[in-house]
């Protein structure tokens, strides 16, 4: 819905419901800070959003080259936003690379911002054209605004004496201020994170200060824009907000849990994309006693974290999925020794080092059975960046409260990807439960509590209760050294029954939409917001739909049968080639089937509404 | 917190009830008895002595001592024990391992514990073969060695631990004997006393897979030729009749007869405490020249370098008392926020 003014000079203004913008360009062009910048803004000026941030392994690929093409992508509303959206409104492509690889998800008479003065003879050769788009009418079903960036920056900033080449890194700025103007927001919040982020450089301030404004200033005199756009505030329900992505969410909650469970944190961690960011934010909280510890490599990152939880304190160690393949016998070994841990697996696309800055969801089964023997954890998986969170606490609640290692399964969209998220009051977090074994007489180490199954936490440093444990296999009870086959047999069956419990201690499944009827869509992980989004279709109108996000991988909810013997047909969308319909047919033996999607990319809506009316049409 | 007075410990107190399953024979049951006389005599309390084992014969150690104990898996005992030091630094940390667990399936995480100076005392058995897998030679095997994998000999070169751990930068390092009961204890005592990673190869006899390992060491009559024990301050002398010694010659070492003119103050003075690992490193490779014997005592023992845990709580008591302890709150609405009414 849109309802247009004019004003005095002659102007359109537009208020739109949604736009959805996407800033590339080459990865040095600063695409992801001219994309976060442009999210903070909208975010707070009150839309809901979503963004997609998506840009190559290679740190600068050859400057204009196609594998060198980084991009950003917001979708933002007066609506509920759930994807960063299918297709975009407005383009900004900073180079013949960038227009190349991104043109085809412009919608038809979109805006089209290109800086002219990257489309010479060597640009187009670098981006393997034959032809200059701009010339040879291949983009004239949208609104192409060919604008000289590089030289109008240039003569902004002329009097600043800076070198050529610092001049051209505020370019972005420009297009920047372009599109302040074109979507009608305020400069304001980029300004002050110019004048935090180079408050030691007073030059720079200056610079990329003066660029926006130029690129604010260069739409408002010259005609070039006929039309600008306003997508007012969000109904968001009241509270106070910040942005948040998915890594900034999961650290914050180990933060939480840490305090809330009174216990120390102790991060072991490798680098590994698209992981590292929770490490560097951990790493920067000193102040609330978390210890980082940058290990020599994934083995010794879960290790330590084991030894730090054997003493007391909460272990976590971050990963994606290679580096969880090299974790497999250590958290076996958390499993028989039946320590607290957390694991983070940041999924992204494989097999082998496969893409490192893309997103996936292939790990299920590696989370799920990828250890030697009976070796079953717990998994939980956040539905949204901001779910992060309340993961993290979770999983750090289960884990102490059952001492058993946890796994969370992110992915790279949730861990890059933000959104407005609604600051809880920190009165009402959970609380996460901590008992020390203290009692010496008749202690035994593997005596479980009759609830949980949980052996007792008995750390170093308390007398009387010093006792040995590890990866050889327990004498119930007693935890002594033990061969017997019976004694085995049972204590591979506690294990698991311990993780199963966990049932009784998690949510149902309750279905969003219909209780019951023609279809039942099971999805987990970050497909959540596109299928959300694609059940908002005026097509399912009169349909019997139910969808059902599982947060809890491993124990699945104990009604989670019973849900789906209620619909017709079982639809489970996945970023893999089948794992959770797989896992789902054959506990539940249930007909369900899988629509796959493997291009490191997250679902379209348009892709699910058209898979979903597929399976509705089916006998 | 109350002071407590220290029990009074004896080797006893320190003895499990667990049937202990080493050969008969084994090297590991006089370590296992000299560590349990040392740790009475430590000063510590029982509860906060934490043993941290790998994989292989040795590692079974935690078992049979009555302290807090981890059996953990092949290689990662000082990955494990690192988490544990630095996030409970008051402990005192032992590592038992062997020379497959830490030298080679472990090798990078020796190193790297050693570089960063975490307070562990580590204790590598060296029998120079896989005893637990039955018998296939290990990285300090010698070159040509016969066993189950090397029917022909060995080709691989071999690891000198002593070397491996001072190239690593380790700031203590020493060596002893199974059966040289008070030099091995004599030995433990330093090694605890250490601020830092303190890493001890004890020479360890396989009567079932390498019988006879540190024979030319330990033969009563060989001994006194074949060893030299390092005292710090004392000119390096050896020999049954204390007739040898060993002097710098330009950048290198030789054995000289004590007599015709050359006298103790011709002999190098061992310094453990030197600042840079040159002469320890010397010292390390002597074992392997002919006419030259082994050293066994404290090969280097450095000080001058603060242990990881401290560095790592230092850092964090810095940042608290700058910024002060962290506040949730804050955290949770740090950067930008924006309210939505009601």
């Amino acid at each position: 819905m849109a309802t247009t003014t004019i004003n005095a000079a002659g102007r359109k203004r537009e208020v739109l419901d949604t736009a959805v913008i996407r800033f590339c360009g080459d990865s040095g062009d600063g695409m992801q800070i001219t994309g976060s910048q442009f999210t903070n803004t909208v975010a707070l000026y009150g839309n809901d959003l979503a963004t997609l941030p998506d840009f190559p392994a290679e740190i600068r690929a050859p400057a204009g080259t196609l594998p060198g093409v980084s991009g950003f992508q917001v979708h933002f509303s007066s609506q509920d936003v759930f994807t960063p959206g299918d297709t975009v409104d407005a383009l900004i492509a900073m180079n013949p690379a960038a227009l190349k690889m991104n043109i085809a998800d412009l919608k038809p008479n979109g805006i089209l911002i290109v800086n002219l003065n990257d489309f010479g003879d060597l640009d187009l050769r670098k981006a393997q054209m034959t032809s200059n788009p701009i010339e040879d009418h291949s983009l004239d079903g949208y609104r192409l605004f060919s604008v000289e960036l590089t030289k109008l920056t240039r003569a902004a900033l002329r009097d600043l004496g800076l070198d050529n080449k610092s001049v051209d890194r505020c370019k972005n700025f420009f297009a920047l201020g372009m599109c302040y103007w074109l979507y009608n927001r305020s400069m304001e919040n980029t300004f002050r994170w110019i004048d935090a982020k180079f408050s030691k450089k007073p030059q720079l301030v200056q610079a990329n200060r003066m660029a926006m404004q130029a690129g604010y200033s260069y739409c408002e005199a010259t005609e070039a824009f006929q039309i600008s756009y306003e997508i007012p505030p969000a109904k968001l329900s009241p509270g106070v907000y910040r942005n948040i992505s998915g890594n900034t969410a999961l650290a914050m909650g180990f933060v939480a849990a840490s305090q809330k469970a009174g216990l120390p944190l102790f991060l072991g961690s490798y680098p590994i994309t698209p992981a590292s960011d929770i490490l560097h934010e951990l790493a920067a909280y000193k102040d609330f006693g978390v210890i980082t510890f940058q290990a020599e490599d994934e083995i010794a990152a879960v290790t330590s974290a084991i030894g730090a939880a054997y003493g007391g304190a909460i272990g976590l160690t971050t990963t994606s999925g290679p580096g969880m393949a090299l974790k497999t016998e250590a958290m076996g070994l958390a499993v028989a020794v039946e320590l607290p841990l957390v694991i983070c697996d940041i999924q992204r696309g494989g097999p082998s080092t496969g893409l490192p800055t893309k997103t996936e969801q292939a790990d299920l089964l590696q989370a799920l059975y990828g250890r030697n023997s009976e070796a079953p954890i717990p998994v939980l998986a956040p539905a949204t960046p901001g779910d992060c969170f309340w993961i993290a606490m979770e999983a750090t609640r289960i884990a102490i409260k059952y001492m058993v290692p946890v796994i969370i399964l992110s992915d790279g969209y949730l861990a890059n990807g933000a959104e407005p998220w609604k600051i809880p009051d920190i009165s009402q977090l959970p609380e996460i439960p901590v008992k020390f074994e203290k009692n010496p007489v008749d202690f035994k180490p593997y005596r479980r509590d009759p609830q949980t199954l949980a052996r007792p936490w008995a750390v170093p440093g308390t007398p009387g209760l010093e006792h040995r444990i590890g990866g050889l296999e327990k004498q119930d009870v007693t935890g002594n050294v033990n061969y017997e086959p019976l004694n085995h047999e049972r204590m591979v069956r506690l294990r698991a029954q311990k993780v199963e419990a966990i049932a009784q201690d998690i949510p149902d499944a309750v279905p969003v939409g219909a209780d019951s009827g023609d279809l039942l869509i099971v999805s987990w992980g970050s497909t959540s917001g596109p299928i959300t989004a694609a059940l908002r279709s005026e097509k399912f109108k009169d349909h019997k739909i139910g969808h059902v996000h599982l947060r809890y991988l491993n124990p699945l909810p104990k009604n989670l049968g019973d849900v789906l013997m209620r619909y017709d047909k079982v639809l489970v969308p996945e970023m893999n080639m089948g794992q959770l319909v797989m896992v789902l047919r054959a506990k539940y033996l249930v007909d369900a089937q899988g629509y796959n999607k493997i291009q490191g990319k997250p679902f379209k809506t348009s892709e699910l509404e058209r898979k979903i009316e597929q399976v509705l049409a089916q006998e | 917190m109350a002071t407590e007075t220290l029990p009074v410990y004896t080797k006893k107190d320190f003895q499990t009830d667990q049937e202990i399953r080493w050969c008969p024979g084994c090297g590991d049951y006089a370590i296992l008895s000299a560590v349990q006389s040392v740790f009475a005599e430590l000063g510590v309390r029982r509860e906060n002595f934490v043993f941290i084992s790998g994989i292989g014969c040795s590692s079974r150690f935690p078992y049979y001592m009555n302290t807090f104990g981890f059996h953990t898996i092949h290689g990662r005992a000082p990955a494990i024990a690192t988490g544990l030091k630095v996030s409970r630094p008051e402990l005192d940390v032992w590592v038992v391992t062997g020379d497959g667990d830490s030298l080679s399936i472990g090798g990078n995480h020796t190193i790297h514990m050693l570089r960063r100076n975490v307070g562990l005392k580590v204790l590598l058995f060296n029998n120079r073969i896989y005893g637990l897998t039955k018998g296939q030679y290990s990285p300090t095997s010698e070159i040509g060695k016969k066993t189950k994998s090397t029917p022909f000999g060995t080709t691989d070169r071999p690891f000198n631990p002593i070397s491996l751990a001072i190239g690593a930068e380790a700031t203590f390092v020493a060596r002893s004997v199974d059966v040289f009961q008070q030099h091995l204890k004599e030995t433990l005592k330093k090694a605890s006393a250490h601020k830092g990673s303190a890493y001890i190869e004890i020479l360890q006899n396989c009567n079932i897979f390498n019988d006879g390992a540190w024979e030319d060491l330990t033969e009563k009559d060989a001994r006194s030729e074949h060893i030299i024990q390092l005292e710090h301050g004392r000119p390096l002398i050896f020999g049954k009749n204390k007739d040898k010694g060993i002097r710098m010659n330009g950048l290198d070492l030789e054995v000289v007869q004590l007599g015709n003119g050359i006298t103790e103050k011709d002999l190098l003075v061992h310094d453990e405490a030197h600042p840079r690992p040159a002469y320890a490193f010397l010292l390390a490779h002597m074992e392997e020249r002919p006419g030259f014997p082994t050293p066994i005592g404290v090969i280097r023992s450095w000080e001058n370098f603060t242990p990881y845990e401290d560095l790592i709580n230092s850092q964090i008591r810095e940042v608290q008392e700058k910024r002060g302890k962290g506040d949730l709150e804050k955290l949770l609405r740090a950067g930008d926020t924006w309210e939505v009414r009601a």
